[in-house]
């Protein structure tokens, strides 16, 4: 469903991504680790569509559609979607209001009619209990005030109201206590099926044992050096990043 | 004709034309004999710097009267709000108009009614209160108005009431054949541990004419009283508002003013608040939202003349194709005004490269154990929940109107009575696309 090949991107004058090339095909997860400042959230934002970052070569396809000409809502329509690692608080726009909005426009784009009000809600009541949100949270402005959890949660129950086909979670592990993991990653397991695939950036292989991964890769310095299967995250938690960046001086 | 040799021919007509008691009549030829020696302001003038009035005193205006006799072409502007459950009083030019108003409260639960009858029937209480609060001695257009203060509404709740009853006053400026320039004068006078909401809702009729609304207030909360007062301005392009509300606070009072801009040509709205006593708990919300060519400047004044008691201000600005704004807010303590708390909060959003907004907090603080912030802000809308929202399937266009929405309801919603924020509501959604 994914296809990417030499993406290379820059924030003014930084290159960040310098040539990755990923494939991802439904049914699929794949993990994506790597040192702070590799290049991880850059990668995500630029396939969720963030503006800030020039395209300086390459080209993204998602579903045979060539994705980077797409705006940001478009790619969502497709079924992309982005769980941020630092999910904006919107005062005033209610939780509720923004997921109608959101479910709604999306569906536009699908060609399919908006859902009345009484369907919307039973769908909500349905995925709060998928991630034990409370109902308290949905009434309040968009993340305003939440804590680092709720915020994290909230982004799965987005995930889990706008069944996306592609779900990049950028470190979605990060901040939750042990319980709030378990439940989160039961939610993605629950929506996972063989049409949809789940890109999972974490620091953490405790994350992989709830939600295994077919691929793991290493970005590092916005280049994909290594990629292999879930035991590649557990070397990486004994190890360390040091042997794949001694390996890159190397070739570099 | 020179603005204020235009301004003496209408003051030498009403002479002729209306009667008051002497002490009334005596206040106002004081206020005329002011208005003659200040200067009409200009930019030079520091709190005129960026409101400019050039092409408001350089016309020869009518004084405002009824100029026409059929009420049902103010019908629109007064069937806004729920009318069974609110006094309405309907101003057209400054004159009031009884066959459009609407009084349900009894007279046992508060005094309504126009200030000219006022001056006859409750002169005692005139006397006490009648401009003793906006002070023209420095301001040419409070002592205008105060030169031709007759109409306007006169409140009076007694101590230990709570009016329920909401109070909408709908000022119209109507130029139908002339130029109009109109001085609606208020009194509120909110007795000893009661309350009171009232609405002062500024509209014009769109015609080729020019308005010129002068207005001033004069608000009284006595101790332990509570008043909740909005200021709704929707006037066309043909209409300029120059007004003054001035509170004064005592002990245990409570004012809460929201200040709403949504059209107009100019607009000067000055709010002055005095803190008279301790204790007192004072707000002051503002939202302007303008497109166009509108002119909008907020002068805020609060002044802690007491201890103990706290200010709160809010104004945002959302500023759309050339719209402009100023915004100065000024928070005096005075030496005695120990244990003070006052926050002010500016924020404004520029929707266009062309729109302006010009800002300045002015804090005067004489007393040592005193809470005081500001801050301000200005800046286009931000781009990163703009990228959230859009993120999530929802169209730029769309995700920027419930944005805009947002930061406007901010203030909105601090409107207790529902009608009136509904009101306020429904314009900015339409005007920023925001859907249902
Ligand atoms: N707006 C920006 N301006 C300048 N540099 C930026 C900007 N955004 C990101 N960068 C830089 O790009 C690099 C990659 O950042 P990115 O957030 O993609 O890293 P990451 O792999 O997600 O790191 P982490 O594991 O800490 O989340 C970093 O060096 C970062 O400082
Ligand atoms: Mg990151």
């Amino acid at each position: 469903m994914l296809s990417i090949r030499n993406l290379e991107a820059a924030i003014g004058e930084k290159k960040i991504l310098n040539g990755i090339n990923l494939e991802v095909k439904a049914g699929e997860v794949h993990a994506i680790m790597g040192p702070n400042g590799s290049g991880k959230s850059t990668l995500a934002s630029v396939l969720a569509g963030r503006e800030d970052y020039e395209i300086l070569g390459g080209e993204v396809e998602f579903f045979g559609k060539d994705l980077l000409e797409l705006a940001p809502e478009e790619r969502a329509g497709e079924g992309l979607f982005l769980a941020f690692q630092y999910p904006v608080e919107i005062p005033g726009v209610s939780n509720t209001n923004f997921l109608k909005a959101a479910v709604n426009a999306i569906r536009k784009y699908r060609g399919q009619n908006p859902l009345d009000a009484v369907t919307f809600l039973k769908q909500m009541k349905e995925k709060m209990k998928l991630v034990s949100i409370d109902q308290s949270l949905l009434s309040r402005s968009l993340n305003e005030g939440f804590s680092g959890g709720e915020k994290k949660r909230n982004e799965i129950f987005q995930m889990a109201m706008l069944e996306p086909k592609l779900a990049i979670l950028d470190e979605t592990d990060s901040g939750l206590d042990i319980d709030a993991l378990r439940i989160v990653s039961n939610g993605v397991n629950t929506l996972k099926s063989k049409d949809n695939a789940v890109i999972l950036v974490t620091h953490y292989q405790r994350l992989l044992d709830y939600i295994v991964p077919d691929y793991v890769h290493v970005l590092y310095k916005g280049r994909i050096v290594k990629s292999g299967t879930k035991e590649l995250a557990l070397e990486l938690e004994e190890k360390g990043y040091d042997w794949i960046k001694e390996e890159n001086e190397v070739l570099v | 004709m020179d603005f204020k040799e235009n301004i003496l021919t209408h003051f030498e007509a009403l002479k002729t034309k209306i009667k008051s008691p002497e002490i009334i009549d005596e206040i106002r030829a004081s206020a005329l004999y002011k208005f003659t020696k200040l200067d009409v302001p200009t930019p030079k003038h520091e709190e005129w710097k960026y409101t400019n009035l050039k092409n408001l005193v350089n016309k020869t205006y009518e004084l405002g009267s009824r100029t026409r006799l059929e009420t049902d072409r103010y019908a629109t502007f007064i069937n806004q709000y729920d009318e069974e459950t609110a006094n309405i009083l309907v101003f057209v030019n400054g004159e009031y108009i009884e066959a459009l108003s609407h009084l349900i409260s009894p007279a046992s639960e508060l005094v309504i009614t126009n200030l000219a009858t006022a001056y006859q029937q409750h002169s005692s209480t005139i006397e006490q209160h009648f401009s003793k609060y906006a002070l023209y001695e420095q301001e040419a257009f409070v002592a205008l108005n105060t030169a031709f203060a007759n109409e306007g509404v006169f409140i009076h709740v007694p101590a230990n009431t709570e009016v329920k009853t909401p109070i909408i006053l709908h000022f119209i400026a109507d130029a139908s054949a002339t130029d109009v320039i109109c001085h609606p004068r208020n009194l509120i006078i909110v007795g000893k541990n009661s309350s009171v909401m009232v609405c002062e809702h500024f509209n014009s009729t769109d015609t080729p004419f020019s308005t010129l609304t002068n207005t001033v207030t004069e608000v009284y909360v006595a101790e332990n009283a509570y008043c909740e007062h909005y200021k709704i301005q929707t006037e066309e392009n043909n209409a300029s508002h120059l007004g003054t509300t001035q509170a004064v606070v005592q002990r245990d009072g409570r004012f809460n003013n929201t200040t709403v801009s949504l059209s107009g040509k100019l607009i000067r709205n000055n709010l002055n608040i005095k803190i008279n006593g301790e204790n007192c708990d004072i707000y002051m919300n503002g939202l302007c939202a303008t497109t166009g060519n509108t002119h909008v400047d907020n002068h805020t004044a609060v002044d802690h003349a007491m201890p103990n008691s706290q200010s709160n201000e809010l104004y945002k600005s959302l500023l759309s194709e050339k719209a402009t704004g100023v915004f100065n807010g000024k928070i005096y303590v005075r030496q005695d005004a120990q244990k003070t708390n006052a926050y002010q909060s500016n924020k404004n959003i520029l929707l266009s490269p062309a729109a302006h907004i010009d800002t300045k907090p002015q804090l005067e603080i004489w007393a040592d154990d005193v809470k005081c912030s500001h801050g301000c802000t200005v800046g286009a809308l931000d781009e990163e929940p703009l990228f959230y929202l859009r993120s999530r399937g929802i169209p730029q266009e769309q995700a920027r109107a419930m944005l805009v929405f947002a930061f406007a309801d901010d203030i909105l919603e601090r409107i207790k009575y529902q009608p009136v924020r509904e009101y306020a509501e429904k314009i900015i959604a339409q005007r920023f696309g925001m859907e249902e």
